[in-house]
């Protein structure tokens, strides 16, 4: 059972624009986690654009999540992108989703660029993930974290895109969108509560393994 | 931005400011033809591939189509319109 997340954002530059510049995004300073990009294939069928590449990126894991990774594990994670661009229809489609720390975390993500129905001139960006775990006994904990870190770097991209815009074509805006601070509290509790969770079924498990008990 | 193989990461910017010229004023307007980045392309990824192998990331792995076939994820039926931001559980994995 996976954790959706969807959020749409929409900027005042044209589809073209935001085209070219969604392959120049990186480095850019919201991008600091990224490390490598790097396109593995290429082609054009039907018309379209047809690209698989490769990024790794740093892997930061809450205290209670390391305890997961056997020592010597390699710190960066390997995310592979697919993407499609219609040049035709104006879309540009990625899938990305992480190669490897799949049992720990799986978070799929899908974000569609495409010309904004408000405005001809404007660039709409949906995007979706699915996070899901398979710790049998953290899924929530894992889940949660993932959703949240998901947001943040969603964020990150947003602002790198923006920022990669202006300095492409000097002008990135993004429409205003309404903050929530009612809405923040409560996610604020909910993760405090979610981590006490996390760290009394961590300190379960390892009461049982004293005893023997766990399998 | 630096390639997976550090020894890459030359031929990967000649690679790259290639294509970006070629997606803006080629692709973009109607030529699809995808000949002038080609020569540069092979050099680069004759590299990646090595450097991917030094690093135990399976080529197959990642070429995986998903987009428009059924391992495609799905939005789950109880979520929101998709003009606001949403968070919940989905059925499928």
């Amino acid at each position: 059972m996976a954790r959706y997340h969807s959020k749409t954002t929409v900027l005042q530059n044209d589809w073209d624009q935001v085209a070219s510049a969604v392959w120049q995004r990186y480095p850019n300073p919201h991008s600091k986690h990224v490390l490598s990009e790097d396109v593995i294939s290429r082609k054009i069928e039907d018309n379209k654009l047809h690209s698989f590449r490769l990024l790794t990126k740093t892997n930061h894991l809450p205290k209670w999540g390391e305890r997961f990774l056997p020592t010597g594990t390699p710190k960066f994670a390997s995310i592979v992108e697919e993407s499609v661009v219609d040049p035709v229809a104006k879309t540009f489609t990625t899938f990305t989703w992480n190669l490897n720390f799949t049992r720990i975390m799986h978070v799929r993500e899908k974000v569609v660029y495409s010309v904004s129905p408000e405005n001809n001139d404007w660039t709409q960006i949906h995007r979706e993930a699915w996070v899901s775990s398979g710790m049998y006994g953290f899924i929530r904990a894992i889940q949660h974290f993932g959703v949240d870190r998901y947001k943040k770097n969603a964020e990150k991209a947003n602002m790198g895109l923006r920022l990669v815009l202006d300095k492409l074509f000097n002008k990135g805006q993004e429409v205003a969108t309404e903050q929530k601070p009612v809405e923040k509290k409560g996610l604020l509790k909910e993760k405090a509560k979610v981590a006490k969770e996390a760290a009394i079924q961590v300190a379960q498990q390892k009461a049982q393994q004293k005893q023997g008990t766990l399998m | 931005m630096n390639s997976v193989g550090s020894e890459c990461t030359d031929m990967k910017r000649d690679y790259d400011q290639c294509f970006n010229k070629w997606f803006s004023e080629k692709f973009l307007k109607g030529d699809r033809a995808n000949e002038a980045c080609t020569p540069l392309f092979k050099k680069y990824q004759s590299c990646v591939k090595k450097a991917m192998k030094e690093k135990e990331i399976n080529i197959e792995d990642v070429e995986r189509t998903i987009l428009g076939t059924n391992s495609e994820p799905q939005k789950p039926p109880s979520a929101k319109p998709s003009s606001e931001e949403s968070t919940s559980t989905s059925g499928s994995s």
